[in-house]
């Protein structure tokens, strides 16, 4: 089976996050890049679906700058056979929706049987990339997912998480399915893979797009301005013995906080 | 700006959302005219309780095959609705569905899409909204450039409206589903019964690597259950496998914000704190003085957990008797 994996690069979840003094964007200075930790378990999926089938391709598809090839030959390393890459400025810096887009556009050309891509990037958090891809594909999705079985090989039977408990869901192919934390624990590059990675090929694409509907131009929403999270001070620190500071904490809870 | 919104009536199982009286409040405050949608099988009952929440029409598209959630025939309702409402806004409410129908509305209407919202206003005809990114660590302002936007709010963001004596014209709208299900649902899980969702929790109480091993999970749900609250989880709990990840709060879990957030055992990542720094009160247990946690808690209990646990379980019930 041939699949498609959409990666984005993103700042580490570990790392602060500073303003940039355009008041709109981030400061990427010493902020470590990573790829978005949810398209890694579709990545690890997707090797997955392959090494048990014995047979098929997986490939890493990525909308944007160049420097998203270091992240790229991270995912070749974990096994991942080749890597597409989209960096052309008129098709980068547009919204969620511009981004499927120019996504779609490039897999039409692939032909994948399956599309794997993380439930949302944890960078600007748009929430919409993979499945507004699967309707410009017209191919059916599934998201959240935190396990795919292959009951016939064709049909993928899906479980995803929903509010208090768990859906299956049963979708024919090709089709686009997003990952959820869960699905699966992403592997380490072996050397082996590390150095496999350097010999496999990144090709560069420029997918024919409508330029009114995609980038910065096309985008139907933009960021007008980032703040810091609403300052929180450090509050009452209560260090005495436990018989004397519970009481008096569940006092204030109850007095101060109107919790109880 | 008199216009006109669209609320997307989220329901399962026949019961409409908290969270859509909460949409209904919003979108009385930004419009005129006020629309609902509700899809499912046999679920016009509900109209009535969207009209007295502010719904001067309820559009209801009704088939067996929507009983369970259907995202292709969900999207195709929706769709439908935009087209014979010719909303300036839709609204849904930003859950697992709302979520994963925006998407798909938005892109085949090619509509702005404005997700997760915090706070929605409209200044001039223009839609803003406040949403948190990268995990919490910024609070960003998203402008719809276009319109009709289609917006999704975050739950327990706004208040429900007050209930009024108010009938509303009920529609039923043809639609024509797709002629195959080419995603299904076969199956519905629930978790068991009493477990409350870190989503949609007034109170959580989250245990961390300081819980030291798995089965203290049982403290923490006994600490939360006389909270009445949910049970979350740090980053390091979940990926030592001591608690499944749909209860993990922070970056790669869920953005919260509870009336009482009580961290146990938790150091405070910045992933962790982004997640749930903007609950309203925030009570911290850590043996550790310098825990980072204390720095936002509202309250910090500096202390060995396996005795300030209980003596707050024994105290909580005192003051509740």
């Amino acid at each position: 089976m041939k699949i498609v994996v959409c990666m984005k690069p993103v700042p580490s979840s570990e790392a602060r996050i500073n303003i940039a003094s355009d008041g709109r964007s981030i400061d990427p200075t010493d902020v470590e890049m990573v790829a978005n930790p949810y398209d890694e378990y579709a990545v690890e999926e997707a090797l997955r679906i392959k090494e048990a089938r014995g047979e098929g391709e997986v490939i890493v598809l990525t909308v944007a700058a160049e420097a998203a090839r270091s992240e790229i030959r991270k995912c070749l390393a974990m096994g991942v056979d080749r890597g597409v890459i989209v960096q052309d400025p008129a098709l980068l810096g547009g919204d969620g929706i511009g981004t499927a887009r120019v996504l779609a556009a490039v897999i039409r050309e692939l032909e994948p049987e399956l599309v794997l891509c993380g439930k949302l990037s944890i960078d600007v958090e748009s929430d919409v990339v993979g499945i507004a891809l699967a309707e410009y594909l017209d191919w059916p999705h599934v998201s959240l997912a935190t396990k795919i079985e292959w009951p016939d090989g064709k049909m993928a039977k899906v479980q995803r998480e929903i509010e208090g408990g768990a859906e299956i869901v049963e979708v024919s192919l090709p089709a686009v399915v997003t990952a959820e934390k869960g699905l699966n624990e992403p592997r380490y590059a072996s050397l082996k893979g590390i150095m496999a990675a350097k010999r496999k090929p990144i090709e560069a694409v420029t997918p024919s797009v409508d330029a009114g509907q995609v980038g910065a131009a096309g985008a139907g929403v933009e960021i007008v301005a980032m703040n810091p999270p609403p300052a929180r001070g450090g509050g009452k620190k209560f260090e005495g013995e436990i018989e004397e500071v519970v009481p008096q904490v569940v006092e204030l809870l109850k007095s101060e906080a109107k919790i109880l | 700006m008199a216009g006109r919104v669209l609320v997307f009536a989220e329901q399962r199982d026949g019961q409409c959302r908290k969270s859509v009286f909460e949409a209904l409040g919003l979108a009385a405050q930004l419009g005129d005219e006020v629309h609902a949608l509700l899809v499912g099988d046999a679920v016009a009952s509900q109209a009535a309780e969207l009209g007295a929440h502010g719904a001067q029409t309820v559009h209801t598209v009704e088939d067996e095959r929507l009983a369970r959630y259907w995202n292709e025939g969900y999207a195709a309702a929706l769709a439908a609705a935009i087209d014979t409402v010719q909303p300036d806004l839709v609204l849904l409410i930003a859950t697992v569905m709302g979520k994963d129908l925006l998407a798909r509305v938005a892109a085949r209407r090619n509509l702005a899409a404005l997700t997760d919202c915090i706070t929605l206003t409209e200044n001039e005809g223009t839609f803003e909204a406040v949403k948190s990114m990268y995990g919490g660590k910024i609070f960003a302002t998203i402008r719809a450039k276009r319109t009709p936007a289609i917006a999704s709010l975050r739950p327990s963001a706004y208040p429900v409206p007050e209930r009024q004596e108010a009938q509303p014209t009920v529609q039923a709208l043809a639609v024509d589903l797709p002629a195959e299900q080419r995603a299904r649902v076969v199956e519905v899980r629930k978790k068991e019964e009493g477990q409350i969702d870190v989503q949609e929790a007034e109170v959580i109480v989250s245990g961390g690597r300081g819980i030291k091993d798995p089965k203290n999970f049982e403290m923490i749900a006994g600490l939360a259950q006389v909270f009445g609250a949910a049970v979350g989880a740090s980053r390091a709990a979940v990926d030592a496998g001591w608690i499944d990840h749909s209860h993990q709060v922070g970056q790669t879990g869920k953005t919260v914000s509870p009336k009482l957030y009580v961290a146990v055992g938790i150091s405070g990542a910045i992933q962790h704190l982004a997640g749930m720094r903007t609950s309203q009160c925030i009570l911290a247990i850590n043996k550790d003085p310098d825990a980072p946690i204390f720095s936002i808690a509202d309250y910090g209990i500096v202390g060995d957990l396996f005795k300030v646990v209980p003596a707050l379980v024994a105290e909580v019930k005192k003051v509740q008797a």
